[in-house]
């Protein structure tokens, strides 16, 4: 049981300005998720016409047309200009996650990542709520609906963006804890099933667990791709509902 | 001082178990929320998409506890040990 780990990010190197700033492994990865976004922005939207002849327009306009679709139902019509916001957060959340697919550490794994998304959610809100009451009546905003509830109201705002960034993070965490335990049961349990055989056979279940072929997939499906998927969908309806909360608030 | 290692290490474990009982709350509340929307698309099938979506985004917020106890689980488990030891 001494070869698993179960580590928060690695320090991949350190630029050497202002004492050392160390770039984690979160970093890199989430680079590596720009870059894959924006390739593949660049490549469906190549060589657009009026009329869709390739099938890279279909699905190009598809993604636009849902996306749209949603923030149209869950938004007012005012907010159509956050489109892109959300297809951003969306697409980065969903992809952060599914590099667990590949057996690289998700950025969403790590709190800083969801961290900082949800705190830009909350500087969102705290601006609609200030523009469409006025400064004074975001304060007062506090003190509703009786004074005595200030501290409760004050906790209950910086409530939001904590249990946002912990839903996430948990979920992602939850499901690299649990592939990781898997992966070294199911080593174990090679060893225990092989290890018996005579010769190079019992050597082999050593070196090269075999149940952990196949088996981890299954898993997968659930911890890696519906929960990635589910974690986007829910942190971008999230942020939708509490912007537009916001705004609409007295 | 062995056995106030001890005694620290078996907190923890014994903390980080005890944590995850929050999960009882979650699972009933997620059946229950479950079980209406089945009845609500039972009875009216035509909203089976709102129906759908409203349920998971009610799950996800219904998990949140949960979540909470499986994030002090993973803390009292990973970083408390040293934590607390390096005090020692």
């Amino acid at each position: 049981m001494d070869n698993i780990s179960i580590t928060g990010a690695k320090i991949l190197f350190e630029i050497p300005v202002f004492g050392g700033i160390p770039i984690t492994e979160t970093q890199v990865n989430s680079w590596i998720v720009m870059a894959i976004l924006t390739l593949l922005c660049i490549f469906l939207t190549r060589n657009l016409s009026v009329k869709p002849t390739t099938k890279r327009q279909i699905v190009a306009e598809w993604i636009v047309e849902k996306v749209t679709g949603l923030v149209k139902a869950n938004m007012s019509e005012k907010f159509s200009h956050y489109t892109p916001f959300i297809a951003a957060i969306l697409g980065l959340s969903a992809m952060s996650s599914l590099l667990s697919l590949l057996g690289m550490y998700p950025p969403t794994a790590d709190l800083n990542t969801v961290a900082g998304w949800a705190i830009l959610v909350f500087v969102l809100i705290t601006y609609y709520k200030i523009k469409t009451s006025g400064f004074l009546g975001y304060l007062k905003g506090y003190t509703q609906p009786i004074p005595v509830l200030t501290p409760f109201n004050i906790l209950s705002e910086f409530s939001t963006p904590i249990s946002m960034a912990f839903r996430h993070f948990g979920n992602v965490v939850s499901g690299v804890v649990i592939s990781t335990m898997l992966y070294a049961a199911l080593a174990s349990f090679s060893v225990v099933l092989f290890g018996w055989l005579p010769g190079i056979f019992g050597q082999l279940a050593e070196w090269f667990p075999i149940l952990q072929i196949g088996i981890p997939a299954v898993f997968s499906i659930y911890f890696d791709i519906f929960s990635s998927c589910m974690q986007a969908f829910i942190f971008s309806m999230l942020t939708m509902l509490y912007v537009s909360g916001a705004a609409e608030s007295d | 001082m062995e056995i106030a290692k001890a005694i620290v290490l078996a907190g923890c474990a014994i903390g980080a178990g005890l944590a995850l009982i929050a999960g009882i709350g979650p699972g009933i509340g997620e059946g229950y929320a479950v079980g209406k929307a089945c009845e609500a698309i039972g009875r009216q099938p035509e909203c089976k998409g709102s129906v759908t979506s409203t349920m998971i985004l009610g799950c996800a917020i219904a998990e949140t506890t949960g979540i909470y106890g499986f994030v002090t689980g993973l803390l009292l488990i990973l970083l408390a040990p040293n934590l607390f030891l390096g005090r020692l």
